[in-house]
């Protein structure tokens, strides 16, 4: 077979541009025993025009060769250094025991996220006719299913030493919370190919990830977490690219045709709320949980989010697109978003798989100083009584099931911004029954789409209904006690209190910390 | 529009690959700002940075492939314009 290429003189190299050419478009093809429009149905579903495919370029003009390459050479940098922490017993090393609940949270949250986004952008590159398109969606679908992979590798080492993390898929197929990071991905998954792909290129990834890969990781490495700031830096390599993956997209859908650009807003004022909702759990990570704190959830917001995504739409503006609706609500919750989102857990410790504790002196000073405007005034007073409780035996639980959004699953924890002793709550008719929100932006999406939300699996329903008993266990007749088995969470062991609990309990020990005289000979 | 100031950014991981690279970006964009964060190094530019495959040439003394920073990039902002010379992240606005 004569692999030389006749028109360039023997040896010469091809530039990146042409090698990108020949080995993306140059391997596309028409298909012939069916029309193109049945063999890619959906594109024209959305009402998305696209004109000419041979439009889309990936700024990295990435081929497949040039990917494996780079991605051989992250893998074997990142085992290296897995190697080194189990083999030098790194979870000892870290901050404090607390720390690990951030990862439990990350474990049960996030990393089942990765692996639908591995399903969903191998589905999209079937569903893109275009091969540069086409091409980077396979690349994303692998970058996906390797951060599952060494997500799991890596805190595989947490797992033989901290409780909470031993059944992270069930965890999130079934445990409460988890619903908010889980159906986002489940409505993304079951939009049309260019819905999904602004819900997570571009809405997600490029407006949003940053919040969680860069402050927490830089936190993790700050905490003394070797493994988990090697694997999302090494995840978060891949983001760079699948970031500019979704601008390019945007980009060129805009191109196309006009008319594409009112859909398009649509999708990102959708995705922009459904993301932001689910970021939530990340506010707390940053401001209660971290033990060595490295940014706020308002300073975080405020770079990535206002400072990165003001300069991003002040580029598309020539496009006709806007920053995404009630961005400017998210700017004014982050005064609040975090405290908020730590007394609920607080509040349901008991149904969770990880621990919680109140903020220390040290912790409520950098609270204080992070959030001048509202953590004295609002917070503070709730913690110290929160602790006056405690003191006296009387730690307060929330006995009761909480309402959740229709949208986005949150539990309505949060209140009105000019009133924070006044919960938000918004409510819908639909088809002679009434629909709760936690807040305008939710409710907004679902009067787009009601025959979509009114489906939804609403966990706090489901246990009231009876259906969270586990497969084959007989129900105790105690919903709580039913639904927790049914999550997997071990009860007394992976819930309530880090204080008293058995994580803190083997790190006191492993630390030589344990002052308690041991127990009486029998 | 928003009367943000717009900003392009690059954000590597803190380690001897990027060292080089940091530099060359401090020589090529005297408005380059950078911050160094735990175990990341985040160097933000008013619309503009540009990395330059012959400054960090000139900085390793040796050959240096401008792909592999792939290796070690964590994130960007801007859009992306990249060749075997050179890689631009800009705003047009």
């Amino acid at each position: 077979m004569n692999t030389q290429d006749t028109r360039r003189p023997a040896g010469k190299k091809l530039s990146l541009k042409e090698k990108y050419a020949l080995m993306t478009r140059g391997l596309g093809w028409d298909t012939s025993y069916e029309p193109m429009d049945k063999a890619f149905d959906q594109l024209g579903l959305e009402g998305i025009k696209i004109h000419d495919w041979d439009k889309w370029e990936d700024p990295f003009r990435l081929t497949m060769d040039a990917y494996w390459k780079y991605q051989a050479e992250k893998e074997r940098k990142l085992y290296a250094v897995l190697d080194a922490f189990q083999q030098n017993n790194g979870h000892l090393n870290i901050s404090d025991a607390r720390y690990v609940n951030t990862l439990k949270l990350f474990f049960t949250g996030i990393t089942p996220a990765e692996y639908n986004a591995h399903r969903l952008f191998a589905m999209l590159g079937r569903q893109f006719p275009g091969p540069g398109a086409a091409i980077a969606c396979q690349m994303q679908a692998v970058d996906e299913l390797r951060h599952v992979q060494t997500q799991i590798h890596s805190i595989s080492q947490y797992n033989k030493y901290f409780n909470g993390l031993h059944d992270h898929t069930v965890m999130n197929d079934r445990l409460w919370y988890l619903s908010v990071p889980k159906s986002f991905f489940e409505d993304a998954i079951s939009s049309g190919p260019f819905e999904q792909i602004i819900a997570i290129s571009f809405a997600l990834e490029y407006l949003l990830t940053n919040l969680v890969f860069m402050p927490f990781m830089s936190g993790a490495a700050y905490n003394g977490d070797m493994a988990t700031v090697t694997f999302g830096f090494s995840s978060q390599s891949d983001e760079a690219r699948h970031m500019t993956l979704g601008l390019e997209c945007i980009k060129f859908v805009l191109e196309q045709d006009p008319g594409n650009a009112a859909i398009i807003q649509r999708y990102l004022d959708k995705w922009f709320w459904r993301g932001y909702k689910v970021l939530g759990l990340v506010s707390m990570m940053l401001d209660y949980m971290l033990p060595k704190k490295v940014m706020s959830w308002k300073e975080a917001w405020e770079i990535y989010f206002v400072q990165n995504g003001g300069s991003l739409f002040n580029d598309l503006s020539r496009y006709g697109l806007r920053m995404p609706k009630y961005w400017e609500q998210s700017v004014a919750e982050a005064e609040h978003l975090s405290h908020q989102t730590w007394n609920a857990f607080y509040n349901f410790s008991g149904a969770a798989a990880f621990h919680v504790w109140l903020p220390s002196d040290e912790d409520m000073a950098w609270l204080a100083e992070k959030y001048p405007n509202t953590f004295d005034q609002h917070y503070r007073p709730r913690i110290e009584h929160y602790r006056k409780l405690q003191a006296e035996g009387k730690r307060y639980y929330n006995p009761s099931l909480p309402m959740l959004c229709q949208t986005c699953q949150t539990p309505l924890i949060f209140t009105e911004m000019d009133d924070p002793t006044r919960t938000s709550h918004r409510q819908l008719e639909h088809d002679g029954d009434t629909y709760h929100f936690c807040s305008d932006g939710c409710r907004d999406i679902f009067a787009g789409q009601p025959d979509k939300y009114v489906s939804a699996w609403l966990p706090a329903h489901q246990i009231l209904q009876g259906n969270c008993v586990e497969p084959g266990a007989e129900a105790a007749g105690d919903p709580g006690a039913d639904a927790l088995r049914y999550f997997h969470v071990v009860a007394g062991q992976d819930n309530l209190d880090y204080e008293g609990s058995p994580d803190e309990a083997n790190w006191l020990r492993w630390k030589g910390l344990d002052k308690t005289p041991p127990a009486a000979a029998a | 529009m928003s009367s943000i100031q717009s900003t392009v950014f690059m954000a590597l991981q803190t380690n001897d690959d990027t060292r080089p690279i940091i530099e060359a970006l401090q020589r090529d964009n005297p408005d380059a700002v950078v911050h160094r964060l735990p175990a990341m190094v985040k160097i933000d530019a008013p619309r503009r940075l540009v990395l330059r495959r012959s400054t960090v040439e000139e900085i390793l003394g040796t050959d240096w492939d401008l792909q592999s920073i792939n290796l070690n990039l964590i994130s960007l902002s801007g859009n992306v314009d990249e060749s075997e010379d050179e890689m631009i992240l800009h705003w047009n606005r």
